[in-house]
């Protein structure tokens, strides 16, 4: 398709290249952040990140690197890197593919700017936890552990405490690396638009309650990168007010972005970085569209705990509730959920083998959403960076089976 | 008793732990808890006067637990699983899941929806151990801990005797450095396998009884005069999780060489400090955690585990060291590279294994252990 056509066609969208811009003049100042006098800091996608936007720290996230290394395929060489070092292949492809970059260089922004200082959230995973205790060890620079207790069926009064704590001693640390004061004024300010970003990226999202679905999840896993770096900034609920706009539009002209839409899956787990083309291309052929997931959700799924007037007192709770942080049982009602609010047909697992706390349980999960929604569940084994662990043929093949199973419901 | 006895009772215990609790459950009419991670207050549940059981997984096979872990879950985790599906842990009264990895955080909400014989506990610990906040969180979940024990078990858990059974826990701990030190200073009295079984042992049988049985055995391996050890041995030290392999000790020991110290929950981090003297026993028992050799699941700054492992290296003056990890393991596999490159740095060689638990050592990584061996063999002897 020529370029004139694309952008003639349904799945062209402006705010694409908008996001694109945006996400450019980000990491070019990351970049630069030195001769513009700035801090970098690197942190966790998960990780409290509206104080550094406060303190007017740039901060960079080591995960988004790593979806942009799987997307631009250079996974496999990177985590090569890390092997050669002694990391074995049975480790999170994100953290190889980080490893590999900050001791070989590559990928493809060439690299990420030095840290000043590393903030790690384990809301996520332990696997953080290694991989930034690796990182510290390397650039020899502070590391910030935000330690949020597991919530495997009640936050206690005592977790609760315990993150509070840490809120205080966070911002103390802030301040002692970067020599000045933390401006609570300008707290408030950031804390009340990631607030408001939030609400917008679920908004955004909830466009895809719409049949047919002006987005999928593919786009959802695109667009999301704003919600994660640089939530607290005007330049994100700009642009998401622009994007929900445009999404609008297209409910109300009924421009879906799966042409033919007949079926609606729901997605769980990271994306398949390095097949994104290839997977929404084999949906789109059969009529289907991945029109929500679990994953680009988890950036707005505790909005409700946070109270926008006292960000930093409700702020450890709302951090701590966060999706991956959850027990099996929980994951699976909000599943149940999504089902219901996005009416899909069945649910596509990807089974990640780098990501253990996201994929173990999801075998349970499966079986809970069979049990009570009778729903087909196709689980395709992957890894969202090491292309190694992928083969198009086997999934091709699942999907089939999985089609002709929604095919008879 | 004599030593070899002694030793008998300890093999018996790992070779067939759940025999062994079963009847010990018999016997006593007491409850039993499982647990599945060595930052486990066994204190508490001694105090209630019930038996706290380790976990490391029997079932060779899974099957079963196929349904619920895929198969790049570690193997201990799979195969714990496989022993409470399986309904080998029907003997349970309660099961304790110690916040440790990724893993066993999952595996505990998998077991919570699908053993539902067993009431389930979680100890939400900290992660981070160098924070002020973090030192009086682990409290407050130990004292959540035995509050629930408490309900599950119903019954009042009292001053006196949590510090009952910190001493018994402490004098577990105290017998088994005792040991470890005989082994360190000769390591022909007792053999790395049998060392192995020992410290298991410890986690299965009742745990008066092992305290008796452990000093006795120190006084007498101790106290024997041995014929002084024929040749020179390869000094060597195990780093790494659970060793549930006691099969590499024989490799080891017939090239000549011989674990002398390790850097396991089956060994050092199970008992290299005693619980202090403290204002409260659950005060102290947390003290123990946060000063206690670190696992690579926890954090006490960045460079604790490498200085650890250097530490036991010099002191114990070890050859080489030798990293057996589960396959699929995250904390010990990220930790690896870096104590690889410390013990470069100090001229000690390493030599990396990946073992299943449930599974025999395998061929290949015999090959390596002996090729391991024989190298070391060929650099100056030692004088
Ligand atoms: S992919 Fe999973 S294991 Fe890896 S950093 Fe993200 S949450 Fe952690
Ligand atoms: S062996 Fe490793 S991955 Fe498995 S339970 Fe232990 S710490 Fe977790």
């Amino acid at each position: 398709m020529s370029k004139k056509d694309f952008k003639k066609s349904a799945a062209y969208m402006e705010s694409v290249p908008k996001m694109k811009k945006i996400m450019r003049n980000y990491y070019l100042k990351a970049k630069y952040a030195r001769y513009l006098g700035r801090k970098v800091a690197w942190i966790t996608s998960g990780g409290p990140v509206e104080p550094l936007i406060a303190m007017g720290i740039i901060p960079v996230y080591p995960e988004n690197h790593g979806a942009m290394i799987g997307v631009s395929r250079t996974g496999v060489k990177l985590c090569e890197v890390a092997e050669g070092m002694g990391y074995s292949t049975d480790l999170c492809s994100y953290a190889r593919a980080d490893i590999g970059c900050s001791a070989a260089g590559g990928g493809p922004i060439g690299g990420l700017p030095k840290p000043d200082m590393l903030i790690c959230c384990n809301n996520i995973c332990g696997t953080v936890l290694k991989w930034y205790e690796i990182q510290a060890r390397k650039f020899r620079v502070p590391l910030f552990i935000f330690d949020t207790p597991f919530v495997h069926t009640e936050f206690t009064k005592e977790a609760k405490t315990y993150v509070d704590r840490q809120v205080e001693d966070y911002i103390r640390f802030l301040e002692t690396v970067m020599k000045k004061k933390f401006p609570r004024d300008k707290m408030n300010v950031v804390g009340k638009r990631s607030v408001e970003a939030m609400r917008l990226w679920q908004q955004v999202l909830d466009t895809a309650t719409a049949k047919p679905a002006p987005l999928t999840a593919f786009d959802a896993f695109f667009h999301l990168a704003l919600i994660v770096t640089l939530r607290g900034t005007r330049t994100v609920l700009r642009y998401y007010r622009f994007l929900l706009d445009e999404l609008n539009r297209r409910v109300e002209n009924g421009i879906g972005m799966v042409k033919t839409e007949q079926y609606r899956f729901l997605w769980d787990n990271l994306p398949i970085w390095h097949r994104m083309r290839w997977l929404s291309r084999t949906f789109a052929a059969r009529n289907a569209a991945l029109v929500a997931d679990t994953y680009t959700s988890a950036w707005c799924g505790t909005v409700d705990h946070i109270d926008e007037n006292d960000f930093l007192g409700s702020m450890g709770e709302a951090y701590t509730r966060i999706y991956l942080n959850i027990g099996v049982d929980k994951m699976a009602e909000k599943v149940l959920n999504m089902i219901d609010k996005y009416e899909v047909d069945g649910l596509v697992m990807h089974s990640n083998r780098s990501c253990k706390p996201y994929s173990f349980g999801q075998y349970d999960i499966r079986r809970i959403v069979q049990e009570k929604r009778g729903l087909p569940v196709l689980i395709l084994e992957s890894d969202m960076v090491d292309a190694r662990k992928f083969s198009e043929a086997q999934a091709e093949t699942r999907i089939d089976a999985f089609m002709e199973m929604v095919g008879q419901k | 008793m004599n030593s070899t006895e002694i030793i008998e009772k300890f093999r018996t215990a790992a070779r067939d732990p759940f025999h062994c609790v079963r009847s010990l459950k018999k016997e006593k009419h007491c409850p039993v808890v499982g647990y599945t991670c060595t930052y486990f207050p066994e204190e508490i549940v001694l105090a209630a006067e019930a038996h706290p059981l380790r976990l490391f997984g029997e079932s060779g096979m899974v099957l079963k637990a196929d349904a619920h872990i895929q198969a790049y879950g570690c193997s201990l985790a799979r195969s714990v699983f496989e022993d409470a599906l399986s309904g080998q842990l029907d003997f349970l009264d309660v099961m304790a899941f110690p916040h440790s990895c990724d893993t066993m955080q999952r595996l505990s909400d998998i077991w919570r929806l699908n053993i539902k014989n067993t009431v389930h506990l979680d100890l939400l610990f900290p992660v981070h151990l160098k924070s002020e906040a973090a030192g009086d969180y682990l409290k407050a979940v130990l004292e959540r801990f035995k509050k629930e024990l408490e309900q599950a078990l119903q019954t009042e858990i009292s001053g006196s005797a949590l510090s009952g059974a910190i001493s018994l826990t402490n004098r577990i701990r105290s017998a088994l450095h005792s040991l470890y030190r005989i082994r360190a200073a000769a390591p022909e009295r007792i053999s790395g396998s049998d060392l192995n079984r020992v410290v298991r042992g410890c986690m299965i049988l009742d745990r008066s009884t092992a305290a008796d049985l452990l000093e006795t055995l120190a006084d007498e391996l101790g106290s024997v005069n041995f014929p002084a050890g024929k040749q020179p041995v390869k000094r060597l030290l195990l780093s790494g999780g659970a060793c549930l392999h006691p099969d590499i000790h024989d490799i080891i020991e017939q090239q000549g060489g011989a674990v002398v110290w390790d850097d396991l929950c089956t060994g050092n981090r199970y008992f290299d400090t005693p619980v202090p003297d403290g204002p409260s026993p659950v005060s102290a028992i947390a003290e123990r955690f946060l000063d206690r050799a670190v696992c690579p699941a926890k954090h006490s700054g960045i460079d604790r585990r490498g200085k650890e492992l250097s530490e036991l290296v010099s002191k114990y003056e070890i050859n080489g060291v030798i990293f057996l990890l589960l396959k699929f393991c995250d904390p010990h596999g990220f930790d690896y590279p870096d104590l690889k490159a410390t013990l470069e740095e100090a001229g000690v060689p390493s030599l990396f294994l990946e073992v299943e638990s449930g599974k025999p050592v395998d061929g290949p990584t015999r090959t390596r252990v002996e090729t391991f061996l024989q190298i070391l063999n060929q650099q100056e002897p030692m004088t």
